[in-house]
């Protein structure tokens, strides 16, 4: 069992749910996010001063799967994300999971997961 | 709402030397100032109405793009006032002219004396109530082809289209009816705008949409229609209320005077008219899309003020119900069919305006006997090619020169960001996708 946990672009996240959809991931939470990478921070103007955003806006993706899904969970997302050159495409982390328990059954482990 | 310039004189025979005159005030200085004061009254309700269309536009669109809506209506009531103070008002009201295009005089130029105040309009406004009156409307005429571009044009194109709309073409239109123009003189009938303000904007509105093209993800593969969720109902709501609001200058200052007996007539046909709007809007969305939808009934009535807009003073109040109703009826029909055919609208501009104009300009046919369907039809069909070819050449010519859309990143990030490098709810946490 292992947790996936992606920063992404918020644009992307549609096309990335599709892809997720497309191999069987069912399952995911998301977040809004703010976040700080190696990007050229955005310019804003506001009232005839500009000023530097630095913490841009992301989405955080959280994907529990079971071994098997982990590669094409990665898969689907980076299949969407920019590879351009820029920076501040995003991340992903894998963590292992040391339990999961399904409130409603009181499943534990693979079961609970899939 | 014929000009002044047109009325017979007699009022002014017997009234007009009464207030420049040396002594007491009399009766006539009092009804003069009594209508005078009710047409600016119904002035600044018709300016209410810009606040009413910044609310709802800004409430039925997403939040990444509320700087640019925001920014579009400040600067459309704008542009529609100087304009019209610069070439519109004479383009208007030429006077004397040959029924299709005339032109007076750059600027306006208040009448000395007399022929200004009490004079002018035979003891109903002065000539600058009237000026500031028809200005109202001119702008509202622009601030329509907003809502059905918005998210996905260019600020600088609609910028220059409003421009040019709302100096040259909406005068010129509106001077063959308001202007005693060919169409006045075959006895087509508009009392405050249907097709001369409605249909006229909601024209320029469908050429735009099909032009500019739907926005990013609306219409998906196999003819799959996604919605793009407003982000705000109780702004859209507030927005229809002002709209409401407002409309009783609209129609209540197109009587021309505080004549009591024409005022409190229009009050009520247009209030029967926008509640049976609501009504027909919501039996019918709750019949079609099995729930009652906020955003049908808030279009539901509008629909109903803009159909009863060409007949508010010959249509009875209880014809005036089935005006209503019907366009209550039309509006849920007309946003949904205009999905199918992938002609992309945000906030129902061109269901509410155009479609409910051509309705209520009709209606005044069927239901007023003084005058003839025929007539009424012609109108609308001569509106509508004057304004189909000339808002789509502007458009044209700004598609090849400045270029009508955003990139598309610039649509995905907000027109907020990639227009004006700002943000609308600094601060707030909200999702930019879904």
């Amino acid at each position: 069992m292992k947790l996936i946990i992606a920063i992404i672009q918020p644009e992307e996240l549609p096309a990335i749910k599709e892809e997720l959809l497309k191999r069987s991931i069912h399952k995911f939470t998301v977040t809004n996010a703010r976040g700080q990478g190696k990007e050229i921070p955005v310019q804003e103007v506001y009232r005839g001063i500009s000023h530097e955003i630095t913490l841009l806006k992301k989405v955080r993706m959280e994907i529990a799967v079971n071994d098997d899904f982990v590669d094409p969970a990665v898969e689907a997302i980076t299949t969407v994300a920019k590879k351009d050159g820029e920076k501040g495409r995003g991340k992903i982390f894998i963590l292992p999971i040391e339990e999961c328990i399904r409130i409603r059954t009181g499943e534990t482990g693979k079961d609970a997961i899939g | 709402m014929i000009s002044a310039k047109k009325l017979p004189g007699i009022l002014f025979l017997m009234l007009g030397s009464t207030l420049l005159a040396n002594g007491e005030p009399t009766a006539a200085d009092a009804i003069f100032m009594v209508n005078n004061t009710w047409m600016l009254v119904s002035t600044f309700l018709v300016f209410i109405m810009h606040l009413g269309f910044a609310c709802l536009e800004s409430g039925l669109t997403q939040s990444k793009n509320t700087v640019n809506i925001l920014f579009k209506n400040v600067s459309i009531i704008a542009i529609g006032i100087l304009t019209y103070a610069v070439c519109g008002f004479n383009l208007m009201y030429p006077g004397e002219f040959n029924g299709y295009f005339g032109f007076s005089s750059f600027g306006i130029t208040n009448p000395s004396g007399t022929a200004g105040l009490i004079g002018y309009a035979d003891g109903a406004y002065t000539y600058f109530t009237d000026f500031i009156f028809q200005a109202m409307f001119a702008a509202t005429a622009a601030t329509i082809v907003s809502g059905a571009v918005a998210e996905r044009i260019k600020l600088s194109s609609f910028l220059i289209f409003s421009t040019v709309y709302v100096a040259i073409i909406y005068p010129v239109a509106g001077s063959w009816k308001w202007g005693a123009g060919w169409l006045d003189q075959l006895g087509f009938y508009d009392f405050a705008g249907s097709t001369l303000v409605h249909s006229v904007g909601g024209w320029a509105a469908i050429v735009g949409a099909i032009l500019v093209g739907p926005r990013i993800g609306k219409f998906g593969q196999n003819g799959k229609i996604k919605p793009i969720l407003g982000h705000n109902m109780p702004l859209a709501a507030i927005g229809v209320f002002l709209l409401w609001f407002g409309w009783y200058g609209f129609n209540g200052g197109s009587v021309l005077s505080a004549d009591p007996g024409g005022v409190s007539l229009v009050f009520v046909t247009t209030t029967l008219a926008a509640a049976a709007g609501v009504i027909g809007a919501m039996i019918t969305s709750w019949y079609v899309s099995k729930k009652p939808d906020l955003s049908m009934i808030l279009n539901g009535s509008l629909a109903g003020l803009v159909g009863i807009t060409a007949g508010a003073d010959v249509i009875s109040p209880m014809n005036s119900v089935l005006v209503g109703f019907i366009a209550g009826v039309i509006v849920v029909l007309s946003v949904i069919q205009l999905d199918k055919m992938k002609i992309d609208d945000p906030v129902g501009a061109i269901s509410v305006h155009l479609i409910c104009g051509i309705w209520g300009t009709l209606a005044v046919g069927i239901f007023s006997a003084e005058h003839s369907l025929s007539v009424q039809a012609l109108g609308v069909l001569s509106y509508g090619l004057f304004c189909l070819i000339s808002s789509f050449l502007i458009f044209s010519a700004l598609q090849y020169s400045v270029g009508l859309r955003v990139s598309e990143d610039e649509e995905i990030i907000g027109l907020d960001i990639g227009e004006h490098d700002m943000e609308s709810y600094a601060g707030f946490q909200i999702f930019t996708v879904e």
